[in-house]
């Protein structure tokens, strides 16, 4: 149980049944009135931001959360698949759940699994990953539209822009923080 | 040594801080007003409902000079101010301090009003002292010291900004989060803003608006946003005082917190202070204003934290 003077920033409450990690704190208390302690928080389920406003004396529950690396699967219906390579053990996320993170999704990949009373509720990658380009037009020598880059289709489904020379079958590294090309996979 | 780390960043505010310091000494030796020092550390506090304690062996730290302040009016001082460290436990954020610095100062046959005008004339002199020109400028926003300051009542900001009318704030006991979330954002932009005329019950030392009992001669001052000051003309009448200590004393014990003996010394002397008018003015949030810094921290030389 944490009292408000435990709130700061980074610490992860239970709020209506709900995890929240608090963005923004500050203690503020009007001319003779009484010390409230003003917070943002962002659910970590949804991302919701939600502002509150505490007296002192109220409390909270902690919200625990564990976070496993497991090894990506297979895809079925709306769920992915994920195992957790220290005791086999396997659990399906929703789409939901994994968010941008299905666009690099490919077999075997290792990810970081958050979750919340047993419940995954997010999915972080490598910083890097590579994946091989499906289709993408060729490059046109001499082509005078001055265009710098062009889409390309991932073998997740993924489709992105990179540099006009990146041919079909090639190999690139993505930044799954910013979803863009990164670089060529030389060989 | 790389204790210093924190204070490179801090030198020229701290500067500055010397010199707005001065600047209020010259104000107030200016308009015949002295100084005077009284004790930090005394047997007990004046009754409070949301004012915790620093405890000092059996005495407290002071969270205000204004027991022994009224005291030195009770002994026939007209013009006094105090500079001086006073102590509030567990407030800390970033506009507080559990230690921090206050300016009172008290006339003797004023009301609040004058203390308005003082404040004015006060505020504007210090700005010049440091450059300023009649403008102030916070997170980007401007306040002109030079037009003439806005004077609203507690009555008509919560109509125009708080969505709820005073009573109905207080009946749900909302007022301090209606007051801090929707109304305080809004006081001291274009010019300062003097929100005046408090309900009674928050303003226990303050004296009742004549010919309108429910509210109190209390006012603060705010600048950008930011709360400065607290004024009232002072309750002079002992009897009427102690009624209202116990009022706090009983909210105290609601509250689960300490409740301290009454001040007795101060109630025998408050019989003879004349009609009289004081303010206490946060002065690290002075010069936070004056210096656009947006933390106490940067402009005090040590947090608790950095000791």
């Amino acid at each position: 149980m944490y009292s408000v003077a435990d709130l700061r920033k980074g610490l992860k409450i239970t709020l209506d049944g709900d995890p929240f990690i608090v963005i923004a704190f500050d203690f503020v208390k009007p001319g003779k009135g009484q010390a409230l302690y003003r917070t943002k928080m962002r659910n970590m389920i949804n991302g919701t931001i939600l502002d509150r406003t505490y007296r002192s004396g109220e409390t909270f529950e902690p919200a625990f959360l564990e976070e496993r690396t497991m090894q990506y699967l297979y895809k079925e219906d709306n769920h992915y698949c994920f195992m957790d390579n220290q005791n086999y053990e396997q659990i399906s996320i929703s789409e939901d759940a994994i968010g941008d993170a299905k666009n690099f999704l490919i077999d075997n990949i290792e990810a970081e699994i958050l979750l919340f009373k047993d419940k995954p509720i997010g999915v972080s990658l490598p910083n890097f990953v590579n994946l091989r380009v499906i289709q993408t037009d060729p490059w046109l020598k001499g082509d005078t539209t001055g265009s710098d880059s062009k889409p390309a289709t991932l073998e997740t489904g993924y489709v992105l822009r990179v540099p006009p020379f990146i041919e079909e079958g090639e190999l690139i590294t993505i930044d799954t923080r910013t979803g863009d090309y990164s670089t060529r996979v030389k060989g | 040594m790389n204790s210093g780390s924190h204070l490179t960043g801090r030198q020229e505010n701290l500067r500055n801080r010397a010199k707005i310091l001065g600047a209020i000494r010259n104000f107030f030796s200016e308009n015949g007003f002295i100084e005077v020092e009284t004790p930090h550390r005394i047997p007990v506090p004046i009754p409070e409902a949301h004012i915790d304690i620093t405890v000092s062996e059996t005495w407290v730290l002071h969270p205000s000079p204004e027991i022994c302040m009224k005291r030195l009016l009770a002994a026939g001082f007209d013009r006094i101010f105090q500079i001086c460290r006073c102590w509030r436990d567990g407030e800390r954020g970033s506009l507080h301090l559990p230690e921090f610095t206050m300016l009172e100062w008290y006339r003797t046959n004023a009301d609040y009003t004058q203390l308005m005008d003082d404040c004015e004339a006060l505020v504007r002199a210090v700005a010049d002292a440091v450059g300023l020109q009649g403008v102030i400028q916070r997170q980007g926003k401007t306040t002109r010291l030079t037009d003439a300051w806005e004077r609203l009542t507690v009555r008509e900001a919560f109509s125009r900004y708080g969505g709820i009318s005073v009573d109905e704030a207080l009946e749900k006991d909302l007022f301090d989060e209606i007051m801090v979330c929707a109304i305080e954002p809004h006081l001291g932009m274009e010019t300062p803003t003097i929100l005046m005329e408090y309900p009674t019950e928050r303003g226990s030392l303050a004296r009742k608006k004549r010919g309108q009992e429910d509210v109190a001669e209390r006012f603060e001052l705010y600048i950008g946003g930011l709360e400065l000051a607290n004024a009232f003309t002072e309750l002079v009448d002992p009897e009427e005082q102690r009624t209202r200590f116990v009022q706090e004393q009983k909210l105290r014990a609601a509250l689960g917190k300490t409740v301290y003996p009454l001040p007795e010394k101060f109630l025998h002397d408050l019989a003879t202070v004349p009609p009289s008018a004081g303010i206490a003015f946060g002065i690290d949030r002075l010069i936070m204003l004056l210096l656009d810094a947006d933390r106490i921290d940067e402009v005090v030389a040590f947090t608790p934290e950095e000791l």
